[in-house]
């Protein structure tokens, strides 16, 4: 009996995977290792703590797509949000503006500049206020390139943010939430679990009350942002965060905000924080 | 007045008897012990073939986005937010299942199941599916009086 013995552990783990899920995951392997290029294991559990009193575990929502669309992420050959990346490295290094300069000659090279940027995304500015990658971009384009500001979910603005999270793959998410931080996290927690629209679902409803179920053709996740930017092959481009938050809310039925606006901010810290841990997989793959 | 205004005056009285009338518009629900409905909303019963459409359609109820129902196996992509829809009709009473169609909040408090046939105490309500703010002036409830009745005559037929 004793050949018998790794396929059954296997299956009394997914076993207690589906128990505290409370469900049974058909193709989406909660067992499954992240692992990009046979090289760079990423963590997609993490243990829960305060910040997630109601989740028995943090998962990335790679966990819960299917093994075809989980494949193409574990090689930058197939996964095309490296080409977004590949085009935000160019501009990196494009000068643009009346100032006549690019990234490059401020930063210098993003593998080092850039290393742990969105894993502390967002932050607070010099002035206290909460900003996203894309405010940072789009300050240094105005007020030191003396370029014009790029559209928030426009190409270059996604190439751009896709090419700084790669810098930060790997390492895990860790977001300010105390002090000056504070209020924007409650802002956003209050957000969370707010029922919008004619549907009256909150974020919780789905992602928190919900995950591991099937509501019609999509698998619920938890709703964690550690991926993005992310490719949604449905797009055949790439989302951003408040491009992905302002489609949850439209499907409730609801006005929804806009995509920059001080409230998604507050919700982009909050959500962040409920993926403390995780590693940034920027730039991931969606169906 | 000649005959023709006569007619006039009399069909659009009676246009005005089958809608407005028969039909209880969603703030004039009466709620039985806060969770049975036992008056149909149209004074009719409803057709449990149009009901189908009503649970399957996207445009409609899209009751299989979180439900499953066995008697409809053709229907891809059922949902399992909530539970399964078989043997409803011997689980609840028609009047409590007119209750849970109307606004299943009243028999589940703090359920994900949208409320079909209310029209206010939303937190922005938009356009639909637009991402835009409704326009209070044609903002309506889920599903008609109609579709309800027959979303209720197809559930009446899930017995064990
Ligand atoms: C009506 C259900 C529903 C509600 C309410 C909802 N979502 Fe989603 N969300 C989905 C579905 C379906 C997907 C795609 C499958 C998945 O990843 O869960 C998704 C995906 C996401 C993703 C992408 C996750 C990934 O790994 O690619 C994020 C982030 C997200 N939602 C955040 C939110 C936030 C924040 C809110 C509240 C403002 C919210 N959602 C409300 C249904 C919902
Ligand atoms: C967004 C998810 C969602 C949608 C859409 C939805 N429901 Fe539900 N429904 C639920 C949940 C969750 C419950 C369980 C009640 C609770 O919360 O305890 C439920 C319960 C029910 C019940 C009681 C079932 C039982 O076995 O006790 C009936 C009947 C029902 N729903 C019918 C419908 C019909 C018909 C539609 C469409 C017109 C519909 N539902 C749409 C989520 C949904």
């Amino acid at each position: 009996m004793q050949h018998l013995k790794p396929a059954k552990s296997f299956a009394l783990t997914a076993a207690a995977l589906v128990a505290l899920t409370g469900v049974a995951m058909a193709d989406p392997d909660p067992t499954a290792e992240l692992v990009i290029d046979g090289e760079l294991h990423l963590v997609t559990r993490a243990p829960s703590d305060a910040i997630t009193p109601n989740l028995p575990e943090r998962y990335s929502g790679w966990l819960f797509r299917e093994s075809d669309t989980r494949a193409m992420q574990m090689d930058d050959f197939e996964n095309p949000a490296m080409l977004a990346a590949e085009a935000g490295a160019d501009l990196w290094t494009t000068a643009d503006g009346t100032a006549g300069q690019s990234c490059q000659d401020c930063h210098g090279d993003a593998e080092d500049s850039m290393a742990g940027v969105r894993a502390g995304m967002p932050h607070l500015n010099a002035d206290g206020v909460l900003w996203s990658m894309e405010d940072y971009v789009n300050n240094c384009r105005t007020e030191r390139m003396g370029a014009e500001a790029w559209r928030w979910s426009g190409d270059e603005m996604t190439s751009m943010t896709s090419f700084i999270s790669l810098q930060s793959r790997g390492m895990p998410v860790s977001v300010q939430i105390d002090g000056d931080a504070a209020p924007y996290w409650e802002q956003g927690r209050d957000m969370y679990y707010t029922r919008y629209g004619q549907l009256e679902l909150s974020c919780a409803s789905c992602h928190e009350e919900s995950y591991g179920l099937m509501i019609r053709a999509d698998h619920l996740s938890q709703g964690q942002i550690n991926g993005f930017p992310t490719y949604r092959l449905k797009n055949a481009g790439i989302v951003s965060i408040h491009n992905r938050f302002r489609g949850c809310i439209r499907d409730t039925r609801a006005e929804t905000f806009a995509e920059g606006s001080d409230e998604f901010r507050a919700l982009e810290l909050y959500v962040a924080s409920r993926g403390t841990g995780l590693s940034i997989e920027g730039v991931s793959v969606r169906p | 007045m000649n005959l023709k205004a006569v007619t006039g005056l009399v069909v659009a009285g009676l246009a005005f008897v089958g809608t407005a009338v028969a039909d209880t518009a969603p703030a004039d629900v009466v709620w039985e012990d806060d969770v049975m409905v036992t008056a149909s909303l149209t004074g009719a019963p409803g057709s449990a073939e149009a009901g189908v459409e009503v649970l399957t359609q996207r445009s409609q109820g899209n009751c299989v986005a979180c439900h499953e129902v066995s008697a409809l196996p053709n229907v891809q992509f059922q949902g399992n937010v909530g539970p399964a829809l078989d043997g409803v009709a011997s689980r609840w009473t028609e009047a409590e299942l007119r209750g849970i169609l109307v606004d299943a909040k009243h028999m589940f408090p703090e359920t994900r199941m949208p409320a079909f046939y209310r029209t206010t105490g939303f937190i922005r309500a938009g356009d639909e599916y637009t991402g835009r703010a409704a326009n209070p002036e044609t903002f309506g409830p889920l599903l008609s009086a109609q579709q309800i009745e027959d979303t209720l005559a197809y559930l009446m037929t899930l017995t064990d």
